[in-house]
């Protein structure tokens, strides 16, 4: 962090913006006590996935697309079979998509758990890191710990590995775990589900700076379920659309600070995907008790509070592991595990709901499965916009907080959307300019 | 209270996984920072202290000039430079670019190439600097990292082993694909370390874990004909996440149609 000027003129810079997936900056500018600039800035190197996925396989964008996110591969995972699938005109039977979803509750669980515990809490106690938070609240760190093992556990399960699960294909899995193994996961997930209670109640108390924002939410839905793995793309506005025709009404902008698209849509103002989106849109697909739970903490029908992430986080961390027991419970071993997915040229598109927000792949085949053009949107390109403009507001509003304190806002303000840079780059450090 | 180790962990061109097995070692965190000082760890910590640092724990491969020079001084801050992952030792995925035109590559996903500035090809720390210790692994195994972390506390050399996968999945009481289903598998030559995971969910190993130490790629790849797989088929097996390690570079290169 940089600091300069008096407070009409200043500049604020954080380079190396930490507790964040990857590497990006921040940097704001006001003059004459007037907020001139915000940019975020995301120089994580590119690393071409939508080149090199041209002329490979149609069905290895599960594993390579895995490697865009060590944090949330189970969601390039599902988002790339699903768009596999939608080019090759198949429909996976119901048992795969309980499956994926038994996985996808882990992937939750897991990055739920680690943003909440040991990236975001220790700004509200003004702790560098989650080891400082352990010196106060060891209890604390130490549940979420226990609780962000056992959705490792399940991915380890089901997918075969934490990190990059071996165990997706496209057309469902190489080997359905047997109902043992499945079963063997149940207390612990019953444990982590009365855990994730006591973190909504913990993050509750948690002092939150009075900010609302006018966001333009974007999610995933699903009539008969808190959308994850599988549904239309829904808006506070009114799109009603499929992954395919959300692809065609999204556009990227290539700014020049960024190696990471901006996404907007065609002729609207930016949107926000993630928790926030979710729980606005689909609240009432969320079981009564996750309701009953989020009221109890204060939380009404929509969050507009960036900083309340952290609540409606911890509600969809209860919400999955709640989910989970009900999957885990249900589960039958089924074969075979996967069905074929033959190739045949055409376009297809597929979204899903990572943990911090909408991701959708479009893939262009030909007729012998060559994939011919690839196309990715990580949440993260979806809400830069939306992020600079949170923290646009959150500098209006503490232009008299001292340049540490101001700076330690707006990093708290972009960590709120749980951003993955290594994803986006497809970002962060913070400069404030009041020069 | 003595003077404990300390610790940093870098991060160039990767997906962060690697260094998240660090924050999964949900058993082992609390420890682990209670018997190294974390220097640096900009994805865990915002503290930062200054160098020099007694371990360099780097995850990434090196796709720009500014991470050429930035592992410079990376190598000049540390006493022990271990490299952790297959981006950080034999390139990454990213990698792939060193098969193509990366100015292609730069149009294609970038509106506007001439702001982008970057590396015509992906390459392994150890291209540009000495490298103490390599983990491998496409992501590492975390106890890997407890094992190096525990032998240099310790004074001794970690015991990470060289020996093929076929030997940790006979460990591990799997079926042999390859043998018994014919599936296409790189456990042969492929380096141990994640336990054999893919065998255990009947697929074939894919190569995550690079090259073992000694091994006969063509020999594997006459195999993998005769069970029907196809010439680019053998050539994209080998070309993935460690497709710049030297046995698979040369083996992908044969197959390449």
């Amino acid at each position: 962090m940089t600091p300069s000027g008096d407070s009409a003129n200043r500049a604020i810079d954080v380079h190396g913006l930490a507790r964040v997936e990857g590497e990006g900056s921040l940097h704001v500018a006001v003059r004459d006590g007037v907020l001139e600039r915000v940019e975020l800035e995301i120089f994580e190197p590119p690393r071409f996935f939508e080149a090199f996925l041209v002329g490979r396989g149609h069905e290895e964008p599960p594993d390579i697309t895995a490697r865009i996110c060590g944090i949330c591969p189970v969601a390039y995972q599902m988002s790339a079979c699903a768009a596999i699938e939608d080019a090759c005109g198949v429909q996976v039977p119901a048992e795969v998509g309980r499956l994926r979803r038994l996985l996808y509750c882990g992937e939750w669980i897991q990055s739920h758990a680690l943003h909440i515990y040991l990236l975001h809490a220790p700004d509200f106690f003004g702790c560098r890191d989650a080891v400082e938070l352990a010196g106060l609240n060891p209890a604390a760190v130490e549940r979420g710990l226990r609780i962000k093992k056992v959705g490792n556990q399940l991915m380890e399960v089901v997918g075969g590995r934490a990190i990059h699960p071996v165990n997706v294909r496209i057309g469902g899995f190489y080997r359905a775990p047997s109902r043992e193994e499945i079963t063997a996961l149940i207390e612990p997930l019953k444990k982590a589900r009365e855990e994730s209670l006591e973190t909504i109640r913990f993050v509750a108390t948690f002092d939150f700076p009075d900010i609302e924002a006018d966001y333009r939410f974007v999610a995933l839905s699903h009539p008969d379920h808190y959308a994850i793995e599988a549904g239309r793309i829904m808006s506070s506005d009114g799109i009603d659309a499929t992954p395919m025709e959300f692809a065609a009404i999204s556009v990227e902008e290539h700014v020049q600070r960024s190696s990471a698209l901006h996404a907007r849509l065609r002729g609207r103002d930016p949107y926000l995907t993630g928790p926030l989106a979710r729980y606005a849109l689909n609240q009432a697909t969320l079981p009564q008790t996750a309701r009953d739970a989020a009221a109890e903490a204060g939380l009404g029908p929509v969050c507009r509070n960036p900083f309340k992430s952290v609540i409606v986080r911890a509600v969809e961390l209860y919400f999955a592991c709640d989910e989970a027991v009900r999957l885990a419970e249900e589960y039958e071993p089924f074969e075979p595990a996967a069905v074929p997915v033959p190739p045949q040229a055409g376009t297809g598109a597929g979204a899903t709901e990572a943990p911090r927000g909408m991701l959708l792949q479009r893939y262009e085949l030909s007729a012998d499965g060559t994939i011919k053009s690839a196309r990715i949107m990580p949440p993260t390109s979806q809400n830069q916009l939306s992020i600079e403009s949170d923290i646009r507001q959150v500098v209006e509003a503490g232009l008299d907080l001292s340049d540490a304190e101001l700076t330690a806002r707006c990093e708290l303000a972009v960590r709120n959307h749980d951003p993955c840079i290594s994803c986006a780059a497809h970002f962060l450090d913070v400069s404030i300019d009041r020069s | 209270m003595t003077m404990r180790p300390t610790l940093a962990v870098w991060k160039f061109a990767s997906c962060d996984g690697c260094q998240l097995g660090i924050l999964d070692l949900e058993d082992e965190l609390l420890s682990l920072v209670g018997a190294v000082q974390i220097a640096s760890f900009t994805e865990m910590t915002s503290a930062v202290i200054d160098g020099p640092y007694d371990v360099s724990l780097v995850e990434g491969s090196i796709t720009t000039p500014d991470d050429a020079d930035r592992i410079l001084a990376v190598r000049e801050a540390s006493g022990l430079l271990v490299t952790i992952g297959a981006c950080a030792t034999a390139g990454g995925i990213q990698a792939l670019r060193n098969y193509a035109d990366v100015g292609e590559y730069t149009s294609t996903v970038y509106a506007h190439p001439e702001y982008i500035t970057t590396l015509a090809e992906s390459s392994p720390i150890s291209s540009y600097v000495k490298v103490d210790f390599e983990l491998r692994g496409c992501p590492i195994n975390r106890y890997q990292i407890v094992e190096v972390v525990t032998a240099l506390l310790a004074g001794r050399r970690p015991v990470i082993p060289g020996y093929s996968v076929c030997e940790e999945c006979k460990m591990a009481g799997n079926l042999c694909v390859l043998v018994a289903h014919g599936t296409a598998c790189l456990g042969p030559v492929t380096r141990a370390g994640c336990g054999a995971l893919c065998p255990a969910v009947n697929r074939g190993c894919y190569g995550c874990f690079g090259p073992a130490d000694t091994t006969n790629t063509a020999s594997l790849a006459r195999r993998l004909t005769e069970l029907g797989t196809s010439e680019r088929g053998i050539s994209r097996l080998f070309r993935t996440f460690n497709s710049a390690a030297t046995e698979f570079s040369k083996e992908s290169l044969e197959h390449d149609a």
